[in-house]
């Protein structure tokens, strides 16, 4: 068990799917019930890996390799190190939360539902656990089939325009991802006079800078538009918007950090000179920049509550992809912490307009306003969701942004002077939003009588509250975890830059315990 | 017992206090949550009490505490320092929270808030206040000391709209955290630039850094010191509500009395102050950042005085006396005499929480009023309350012998005195001294005296406040006249006693007081006495005018300060020149306009493509139904070659449109493998 653990947390949601399909139609609590207990054991065994994770040690752990297409030297080659291991944690934990808060909410063709909820599951996993590029892409593509599914069937009024767009939006760029990755694959074939996708394999090709950038743009295409980074953010509100709860939630909380993710794992170690170049250093964090401050200056605008939500989603993944480029351990470091707590903090402020929608059936946020008055536990949730990601320290968004700041800092002072403006943004279009739906009397008597917090949805933002506390109190293992890992992406894409490249100063090393 | 040992606990016993109000106050009986939550406060005062005098008999006047490691990238750890900094304002936030924690469950048992009255609520919320404001000033780095800022940041927004019903109130709450948030915007960028500085964000490293031979003073020059020490004091103008972010301090009115004594006078108000104190190391190599600190907070003081002479809400004038109390100790940061600034705030926070607790007593007693013009004659009925009040006007005017009176003529001797220091400086904080007696007592007389102007309903309820605000007042009244005892000027004899917040003080401030003393040296005991001479006619002028207008003169003689008075009363229009610059110019109309772009450029862009795509598909479609059909099959094949991939996204079946992608990408697979 313990050598394949990796294989098991991947396909349990697959092999529930596998078992969801003998469930009958009609058997709807069944059906529920099912999803659920699939997750939850998704969940659970994903504990063991975080339990025998050794965070002492830097490179790939719990590795499992096994041909796949030998004669394109494919491999079933999947392991994790610090980065990948948060990220899975993420996924099953997210993952469960979302099918769990979904129990009421759907109502139509719970199987196909499901089904795709789990089918997601494992392709958001295998993803982030890949070590071989092709068998990454494989996964890759299949998270869009869920996702455009779950939007298109379950989602709002223009649920079709909102799916297709994302669909093709994501897709294009995967497309683009594929001949930079072909184009890795090909380099090392003549280098090396053998195939493989083997991510490690493929980093040891020597690569001038100029073929090194057409990579970098290629992939960037497909990672910026799956963050996403301005000025490829367009498919998000519509997507989140349209998309049901369960589905944005884990839109926001997971799937979009394939893309940060896939910038860390991918563009900078594979492509270390393009990824440290003055002109695109510039660029990306100039874009990341951008994203911040418009992102946040958009959702101050936003006349509905879920679109509000995700413009700060956009604001937000500019912090994420600012700390990547500022190449030092602050900043990476940061951005992995600050794309966990995007997904706590976003989620739960997902969850939040969920539970309103379920009762209400607007979005509106004029339609809301002294919410506070009827549903008091409701606005609790809903404050400490807003406050956590608004970043209020000793709650987990403080961590990451504060840290990414720094990391920022260190690269260019001129982008930390930029970015902390978003700080401010941030709480602005937050308060206003709380402000005019949970403040004040309420003056819509549709709102009047309008139940609390059930069990059920208590025991979705619990967790959520809990661990948004936990990484805002005591952060030490996450940094603990992502140590070793991201210094030696920091070491590996200084050392093989031109000396002159990079402005950037490391950071002080962590102090040594 | 060792108390030192403990100092973590006096943060952590308000925040249990605040998890049992916040968690289970609303099953607990009224009486419980009147014990729990004031005792909370009044043990960690307890325990202050002792790790202060176990602090007193340590050689070096520092200890620290180190729970654990918080952010690692940062070398920033849960750490609690008490040193004598420290532990004046560990004393002052649980005593006086101690006092205000009581007042209000006398005051807050007649409030009715929205949901129950909410008691349970506003003492959760002011139990975390003073959890935040421990934290603040406990931390032994800037990181923590930015955690409790932001929680008291967060807890004023709580406390302001309290009366979350009104929207006023919301709106106060907003407009202070995000205001405030302006500040820490500057405050984060300036520990950055500390960190790459001196490589830590330990207060006692930092300090030891910036005072070795590394660094030296940036005179005549504005280099990174002078700007790190700027960005900190950017912070310091939000929370302290000085020049240009002062605006969110008199809309915090609309929290409830307590709140505004608790919070918005004797406390987190103060922690610019402190935190610039607490950076004296940095400051005092920034001559050029000092000046521009002493400039600010004078001008504050001046600007809100001038203010605070017309305002008629009674809690508004105490509002606008408070940022320019503020400006004062500022003003002392700002020539250097960390201590005097430190002295002003310790001192102002009895009277200043006195005089607002005693503006809700007023408050109380005529139902609810807050305009001045509807008071009147209260004297005799709330006798309590006007004794009280009248120490406290007494004393921040600055009649000798009172606390007040040696704290601030300490800030003007040395605004004279000081090499940083000026003689316009010290005119400007002269002006301030006689305004400052002249509104106070505008609001004695307009409140307590002459004849009572509320209707007749009113006028029947008044009664004096119950014993569990009485008490408090009358503890602070003893406070405003003592307190200042402890830091009299030298010319009046040297004492251990008389002069010891400073030799309490004095490690803290180990360069600062080079520069203060550097002042002391050419110390002209004459020109002393002549100053604090002309402040105590200033303050004697200011109170006199005040008893000649509000008092003798008939209301239709009384000066009308003609021209300036619209522009005062409405403080200098600078809120609606920032709502028109910032909120609607800036942010409102800059969303709109970045909402618009995206819609029709960002996203246009996108469906843009879409659109041209789906129409040269369909020209295709109509080429090939039309002009093919009349041409040999040929050509018609050759046509539909060309529209072969567009029309895929005609037809809507992502099914196909991914079989021809994949079907591409083996295509270019096999055209690699078997070609190249």
């Amino acid at each position: 068990m313990q050598g394949h653990l990796l294989s098991v947390i991947l396909f349990t949601p697959l092999a529930g799917l596998f078992l969801l399909l003998f469930i009958p139609k009609s058997q709807k609590t069944f059906i529920r019930l099912w999803a659920n207990i699939t997750a939850a054991v998704g969940f659970l065994v994903s504990l063991p890996l975080i339990i025998g994770f050794d965070r002492s040690n830097g490179g790939y752990q719990f590795v499992e390799r096994a041909e796949w297409i030998p004669s394109l030297g494919v491999q079933y080659l999947i392991g994790v190190d610090g980065i990948s291991v948060l990220m899975v944690m993420l996924t099953t934990i997210m993952g469960f939360l979302a099918i769990f808060s979904s129990w009421d909410s759907i109502k139509d063709r719970e199987k196909e539902y499901y089904s795709m909820f789990l089918l997601q599951q494992t392709g958001m996993l295998g993803v982030f656990i890949s070590m071989d590029f092709l068998l990454f892409y494989v996964f890759w593509e299949m998270v869009l089939v869920p996702m455009y599914f779950i939007i298109g069937v379950w989602g709002g009024p223009r649920k079709l325009y909102a799916a297709i767009k994302f669909f093709l939006y994501t897709l294009t760029g995967g497309v683009l991802m594929l001949l930079g990755i072909l184009l890795l694959y090909f380099n090392y074939a003549s280098q090396f006079g053998r195939y493989t996708f083997e991510i490690a394999e493929l980093m040891k090709i020597n690569l001038p800078l100029a073929t090194q950038q057409w990579v970098f743009w290629a992939f960037f295409v497909g990672f910026a538009i799956k963050v996403p980074m301005f000025p490829f953010h367009t498919w998000l509100p519509d997507a989140h918007t349209e998309a049901p709860t369960a589905g944005s939630v884990i839109l926001a909380a997971v799937l979009l950090k394939m893309g940060t993710y896939g910038f860390i794992r991918f563009s900078l170690p594979l492509l270390p000179k393009a990824s440290s170049d003055q002109t695109i250093v510039t660029i990306v964090a100039v874009l990341s920049i951008i994203g911040i401050l418009y992102g946040a200056l958009v959702s101050l605008m936003q006349q509905d509550w879920k679109k509000l939500v995700a413009y700060s989603s956009v604001s937000h993944l500019g912090f994420c992809t600012l700390g990547i480029f500022a190449l030092n351990q602050s900043g990476i470091a940061g951005s992995v912490i600050q794309q966990i707590n995007h997904g706590i903090s976003t989620g739960m402020l997902f969850l939040v307009v969920g539970v309103i929608y379920e009762r209400r059936h607007t979005r509106e946020i004029k339609e809301y306003g002294g919410l506070a008055h009827i549903m008091p536990n409701y606005a609790i949730v809903f404050a400490i969701a807003m406050l956590s990601s608004a970043g209020l320290p000793l709650l987990n968004g403080f961590v990451g942004e504060f840290t990414i700041l720094q990391g920022a800092f260190d690269a260019n002072r001129i982008w930390a002077a930029f970015a902390v403006l978003g700080v401010i943004f941030g709480a602005a279009y937050l308060l206003w939003l709380y402000q005019r739906t949970m403040l004040g009397e309420v003056t819509n008597e549709k709102n009047k009588g309008l139940p609390d917090l059930k069990w059920r949805e208590w025991a979705v933002f619990v967790p959520l509250i809990i661990w948004a506390i936990s990484i805002g109190v005591y952060p030490k293992p996450y940094f603990d975890i992502l140590e070793k890992p991201v210094a030696q992406i920091v070491h590996r894409v200084h050392d093989t830059a031109n000396a002159a490249a990079v402005p950037a100063t490391p950071t002080p090393e962590v102090a040594s315990r | 017992m060792n108390f030192l040992d403990l100092i973590w606990l006096i943060p952590i016993l308000p925040l249990c206090g605040a998890a049992i109000m916040l968690f289970f106050g609303r099953n607990l009986p009224k009486a419980a949550i009147r014990v729990i939550s004031p005792g909370a406060v009044g043990l960690s005062f307890l325990l202050s009490l002792g790790a202060v005098l176990q602090l007193a008999s340590l050689p070096e006047k520092v200890h620290q505490v180190i729970l654990f490691q918080w952010l690692p990238l940062l070398h920033a750890d849960m750490g609690y320092m008490l040193d004598p900094l420290s532990s004046v304002m560990i004393l002052v936030v649980t005593g006086i929270g101690f006092l205000i924690h009581v007042y209000a469950t006398g005051y807050m048992a007649h409030e009715h808030g929205p949901r129950h009255g909410g008691f349970y609520r506003f003492f959760g919320y002011l139990n975390l206040f003073v959890f935040f404001m421990l934290t603040l000033v406990l931390a032994n780095n800037y990181p923590l000391l930015f955690v409790g800022w932001e929680g008291v940041g967060l807890c004023s927004y709580l406390l302001i709209g309290f009366y979350f019903n009104k929207k006023s109130a919301g709106d106060a709450g907003k407009k202070a955290f995000i205001v405030n948030r302006i500040g820490d915007a500057g405050f984060i960028l300036g520990m950055f630039f500390l960190f790459q500085i001196t490589g830590s964000l330990t207060f006692v490293d930092v300090n030891e850094a910036l005072r070795s031979a590394r660094f030296s003073p940036e005179v005549g020059v504005f280099g990174v010191l002078s700007l790190t020490a700027l960005l900190l004091f950017v912070g310091a103008t939000g929370k302290s509500a000085q020049i240009p972010l002062y605006v969110w301090l008199p809309d915090a009115m609309e929290g409830p009395t307590p709140v505004s004594a608790l919070i918005h006078a004797a406390t987190m108000v103060t922690a610019g102050v402190y935190m610039c104190a607490r950076s004296n190391a940095l400051f005092a190599l920034t001559p050029e950042t000092s000046h521009i600190v002493a400039a600010v907070g004078a001008a504050t003081a001046i600007f809100a005085a001038s203010i605070g002479l017309v305002q008629n809400d009674i809690k508004r004038v105490l509002a606008y006396s408070t940022v320019s109390q503020l400006g004062y100790m500022f003003v002392a940061v700002g020539v250097g005499a960390y201590w005097v600034g430190v002295f002003h705030l310790y001192t102002h926070a009895f009277f200043k929480a006195l005089l607002f607790l005693g503006a809700g007593s007023v408050i109380h007693a005529v139902s609810g009023e807050q305009d001045m013009r509807k008071m009147g004659g209260l004297k005799d009925k709330i006798p309590v309350t006007f004794g009280t009040m009248f120490i406290a006007s007494l004393a921040i005017a600055g009649i000798p012998g009172l606390a007040g009176f040696f704290s601030k003529d300490e800030i003007l001797w040395q605004a004279w005195s000081s090499p940083l220091g000026s003689k316009v400086l010290w005119a400007v904080g002269f002006c301030t001294a006689l305004m400052t007696a002249f509104y106070m007592w505008r609001l004695m007389f307009m409140t307590f005296y002459g004849e009572g102007r509320m209707d007749e309903h009113t006028k029947h309820h008044i009664h004096e406040s119950p014993k569990s605000m009485t008490v408090p007042l009358m503890v602070l009244a003893a406070g405003s006249v003592c307190a200042g005892w402890i830091g009299m000027p030298k010319v009046f004899g040297e004492n251990g006693f008389f002069q010891g917040l400073e030799h309490w003080l004095a490690p803290v401030f180990e360069t600062g007081k080079e520069v203060a003393e550097h002042g002391a040296e050419h110390h002209d005991t004459s020109m002393e006495w002549v100053l604090m001479g002309l402040s105590i006619g200033a303050a004697l002028s200011g109170i006199f005018l005040a008893r000649h207008i509000y008092l003798k003169m008939k209301e239709s003689d009384r000066p009308t300060g003609g021209a300036l008075h619209p522009i005062l009363y409405n403080k200098w229009y600078v809120d609606e020149i920032y709502d028109f610059l910032f909120v609607h110019g800036f942010s409102m109309r800059g969303g709109s306009l970045m909402a618009a772009f995206d819609r029709t450029v960002v996203d246009g862009g996108v469906n843009g493509t879409a659109w041209l795509t789906k129409m040269v598909s369909r020209i295709s479609m109509w080429y090939d139904t039309w002009i093919v059909d009349g041409l040999v099959n040929l050509s018609a094949y050759t046509v539909r070659a060309l529209s072969f991939p567009v029309r895929f996204f005609q037809t809507g079946f992502l099914q196909s449109y991914a079989l021809v992608f994949i079907a591409g990408v083996f295509a270019m697979f096999g055209y690699f493998w078997w070609v190249r």
